[in-house]
Parts: structure tokens; sequence; C-alpha cells
């Protein structure tokens, strides 16, 4: 069972290890992952400048200035040792509300995405609005937040041929994922709505809305809500 | 004698293909999804900046292939570190004079021409004062791919302005520089042999035994190389963190290395890292150019580095007494 796997910790590069905590992506995996994170954002020494979570692993980087790889790979493997099997629960987690508006011009996929699921385009959206998400990773771009807990399914494959703009906001499906486009860029998946939050902003205190491991909610709104919402500052 | 103050923008006359605004790179927020950026070549941007009177992690201009022209309305000092360029300053009553490298050089007012790499691809410029763009999330380094942090998250144009930070310099009336140069890297040679750190992958071994060269389509998000392709069995793994200097393996078996504006985390198969030592020599592979691989161990690498480091500190030490005040600048 992966979620018994023993922790391994690889080379990633001279300056960072990739903790791989099993191999495929399931709940319980994820769940340690972030638990993980958490124990090592607490307890994290000097010259350890960046932890980051994925699906089955967290990689670690160091400033090799200012500590030394074997220092922190012992570092690693305390923690490690020091950590039961017990999964975090949700406790520790924040949990975030992203409004959205579902179909039309802000979800040009909707109405065929749910044909090919075989479903009307209203229950597409409402099963899609009635997931509990959690975010597994940041990646691809700054602050696209990976979603794991997608319906089965819902899943959907890739767009053959990507579009050249997705606009900022976008709620989208690919595979088993669903995640939301931080800013306008090409993009292959399936773009079911937008919402009107600023998802990610360098200049802000925290520039992404978004951290790994938070919860998240979606709530659909209507049009007008959208552009009430989008007018107020982020 | 140096002056202080807030000395006036200077004025991007031409920018060349890639010019940006870097510093030390933007540390802290890889798990948002945001990369390093940074110099490509850090200790080549710290040396130049060293030269000037910087700080280490001051924000200097990296470009590739071709050099910009600048116009300076004020003196200021700059040094040319990285690759070895030719650049002519030219003074506002007409007179123009070659600009050495690996030095400090106090200028007038006047127009700085950086011209083409003679060998090598990538230089870096440092000015006194350092470039004074605002901090994004800790860094002045431009991050091409999110459009943020630099000049308005964009390479250079003309006509842009590039405010630079207080710093000394010396108000010359024409061009003066030492005639002692310094470096920190040896140029790379025709076929530079990269060392690098194989991973448990089946096929790690084999990218030391096949000839590549470098795929024109390469950036500073990743090289790709070209050649025999290695054979990629397992297409897709769970997406994990990636470093710069972690070898990717494609479905089509042409190995992409990942530099600093790479994405933060991938799903390609792994063949290994780069050794720390040879990624600033990365910098430096031009477009066609045949590169050759050589696995070390994990603990070589860092024996490497450690090395690195003791030269690089060596090599500060001797700047401190070359650069104590008042600067023997030769007049030319």
């Amino acid at each position: 069972m992966t979620s018994r796997d023993t922790p391994r910790i690889e080379t990633l590069a001279d300056d960072a290890w990739l903790v791989r905590l099993g191999e495929a992506i399931d709940p319980g995996t994820l769940r340690r992952v972030h638990e993980l994170v958490r124990g090592l954002r607490d307890d994290r020494p000097p010259g350890v400048v960046d932890i980051v979570p994925a699906y089955t692993s967290v990689g670690v980087f160091l400033d090799p200035r200012r500590t030394e790889p074997t220092r922190v790979r012992a570092w690693l493997e305390a923690q490690l040792a020091a950590r039961t099997d017990r999964a975090a629960d949700d406790a520790g987690s924040r949990l975030v509300e992203i409004p959205v508006v579902y179909g039309g011009e802000w979800g040009p996929d909707l109405e065929d995405a749910a044909g090919s699921l075989g479903m009307e385009a209203d229950a597409l959206a409402r099963r899609h609005a009635s997931g509990d998400y959690t975010v597994a990773m940041i990646g691809f771009a700054p602050g696209f937040p990976y979603l794991a807990g997608l319906d089965p399914a819902l899943a959907l494959p890739r767009l053959a041929t990507p579009r050249t703009h997705v606009p900022a906001g976008s709620v989208a499906i690919g595979g088993a994922q669903t995640g939301i486009y931080p800013r306008s860029s090409p993009g292959g998946w399936r773009i079911l709505g937008r919402t009107p939050l600023t998802l990610f902003d360098p200049t802000r205190d925290a520039p992404a809305l978004l951290q790994p491991g938070d919860r998240v909610r979606f709530r659909a709104i209507d049009p007008g809500a959208f552009d009430r919402l989008k007018e107020q500052p982020s | 004698m140096s002056a202080r103050g807030q000395p006036p923008a200077i004025e991007v006359v031409a920018a060349g293909p890639l010019t940006t605004v870097q510093d030390a790179g933007r540390v802290g927020w890889r798990h948002l999804g945001v990369a390093c950026a940074g110099a490509l070549d850090g200790d080549a941007a710290a040396l130049a900046n060293r030269l000037v009177g910087n700080r280490p992690d001051d924000a200097v201009l990296e470009f590739t292939l071709s050099g910009p022209s600048l116009r300076f309305a004020a003196p200021v000092r700059v040094a040319l570190c990285g690759a070895l360029v030719d650049a002519v300053f030219e003074t506002d009553d007409g007179r123009a004079c070659p600009i050495g490298h690996g030095r400090p050089v106090d200028l007038p007012p006047g127009t700085l021409r950086v011209g083409r790499p003679r060998m090598g691809v990538r230089a870096w410029l440092a000015l006194s004062g350092g470039i004074d763009v605002p901090l994004v999330m800790g860094s002045r380094s431009t991050d091409l791919r999110g459009s943020f942090g630099g000049l308005d998250g964009r390479r250079l144009q003309a006509g842009d302005r590039l405010p630079l930070g207080p710093g000394g310099w010396h108000p010359v009336q024409r061009p003066a520089q030492p005639t002692w140069w310094t470096e920190f890297d040896d140029p790379l040679p025709a076929e530079p042999c990269i060392r690098y750190v194989p991973s448990g992958h089946s096929q790690a071994t084999s990218l030391a035994q096949r000839h590549w060269r470098l795929d024109p389509r390469s950036d500073r998000q990743g090289l790709r190389l070209k050649g025999d392709s290695l054979a990629c069995t397992r297409v897709d793994e769970v997406s994990a963190a990636v470093a710069p200097g972690t070898i990717q393996l494609p479905p089509d078996g042409q190995p992409i290395v990942l530099l600093a504006d790479a994405q933060v985390t991938g799903g390609y198969p792994r063949l290994g890292h780069v050794a720390a030592v040879d990624l600033p020599r990365l910098a430096q592979l031009a477009p066609g150019q045949a590169v050759a691989w050589r696995a070390i161990d994990a603990l070589e690498s860092r024996r490497l580095w450690a090395h690195r480091r003791a030269q690089w500190y060596r090599l500060m030490r001797g700047l401190d007494a070359r650069l104590a005040p008042g600067t023997p600048a030769d007049l030319i």
C-alpha cells in the first residue's frame, strides 16, 4: 500500500534533496506530503531556503553558502524518523472559497464537456462546485494550483490542440485534475468557468491567493456578482 | 575622488536581442510556482558588481548574443564580465575608445556600445549603484515567463530608462580604466565537457556516451540537446520539484537541461543533474555547439563546488587589495 512506503531521500541537485513519500497520486500520500511540509517549515534550520511539495514528494532547497547538504539531509532523516504514520487531519489547513461563473463566455467548454460526460451542463457545474478540493501543489506558472479531489466521473481529456489564450481566472479540468489559470496564458485544459479573484499578484504581501495544502470550495455565482467582485481590490 | 548622490537614469539606445535586469535570483517562493530567475552565471554578475563597488546581489544587465547601447548623462563606473565582448565608448564630442573586459571602467557622459561576444554567448554589465528597479518578491530579477520583476517584467527595448541606485563614482572627463583585468572562469573550449551526477534512470549514463549539440530553441528556461535519441521507456512520472541543472528526458529522447527560468516542478523522467560547478558554464553554450557530458558522483560534485568557492574567495581577496581606496586608473 502506497501510504506505507518508506520515504526515500534522493539527490535533486548539489543544493537540493527530493523526499519521495510514494509513487502514485492518492489522498493518503498527499496528506503525508503536506504534514511533512508543515513539520519542516516549523523546524526549518538556517540555510534551508525552499520547501516545495508535489503530489508524492517534497523538494528541499538549501543555500550551500549557509549550510551543508549533508547537514540538511541529516535534518530530513531526523524529521522523517520522528514522524508517526498518522495522516494530517484537515484542522490545520485553511479553507478558501472561490466564486465562479460557470458556462457561457466564462466557461466556453462547459457544454461540450457535459455532453462528452453524458450529463447536463448545469449538473456538471453543480458537481464540480460541490467538490471538496485540496491544493496539492502549485506549478506550471506562478500561483497555478493543482487541485486534488476531483470527482473521478468528471475527468476529461485535455484539448488535442491547446488554446493560445486562456483568460486569467479560468477554472478548468485537465485529466483527473482541476485547476485555475492565474493569468492569461496558453493552455489545454477544459474551461468550465471563471473566477473574478486574482490568484497571483507578485506585488501583494501574499502574492498567491492559495498555498499548497489549502482546502478549496467553489461557489457558483452569476455574471453580475462576477462584475461586482472584479471591481473590488484584491 | 568620488561623488555620492542620485545619478540620472540611463537611456537604452539599443537593447540587443535579449537584455534583461537580473540579480542573484528570487529565492523562497518555489512553493508558489515562482522560478528563481537571476543571472545565469551568478559568479560573473557578482564579479562585475565587485569591480564597480556594488553588493554581490545588486542588479546588473545580462545580455545574450549581442549587447546593448546605453547613453549616460552623468559619470558612471561600469564593468563587463562573462563572455569576452567588444565594447566601445563614445564621448559626446565624438571621440571613441575601446572598453576593457573584467575591470572597473570610469566613464564620463556619453554612449557605451557593447557588441557581440567573441567567445561564449552571454555577458553581464554592472553599473555603480546597481540597476534600481523595484524589488518584487525580494528580487529585481526579470521573470520573463511570469512577466514581473526587472523592468516591467520584460526584456529591454530601445527608449527604456534604467534608474541607478546611489553609488560612488568618479567624475572623470575621459574614460579611465586600469591595464589589469580579471576573470573567474576560463573561456569554454570548442567542445566543452559538462559534468553531471546521473540519476538511477536506465539511460542516465548514456548521456555521456552520445554526441550532442545545442538546439537553437534553447533559452533561459532550458537548454535543449540534439543528438541520437535516448530511449524513453517511461512516458510520464508524477510531477515533482525540479531545479536549475535538472536533466530531463522528454518522450522524444532529446534531453532538456533546466536553467534559472525553469518551472519549479516537472513530470519528465530525470537523467540526473548538472554539477553545480558547471552550471555557470551552461550560460555560454552557443546554438549548434557540440557539448560532451561526463558522469561524476555526488561527492565529487560537492568537492568541485567547494574548490570553486575557495578560488572565488581568493579572487575576492586579491581584488580587495587592487580596489583599495583611490583605485589607480590609467588614463587612456
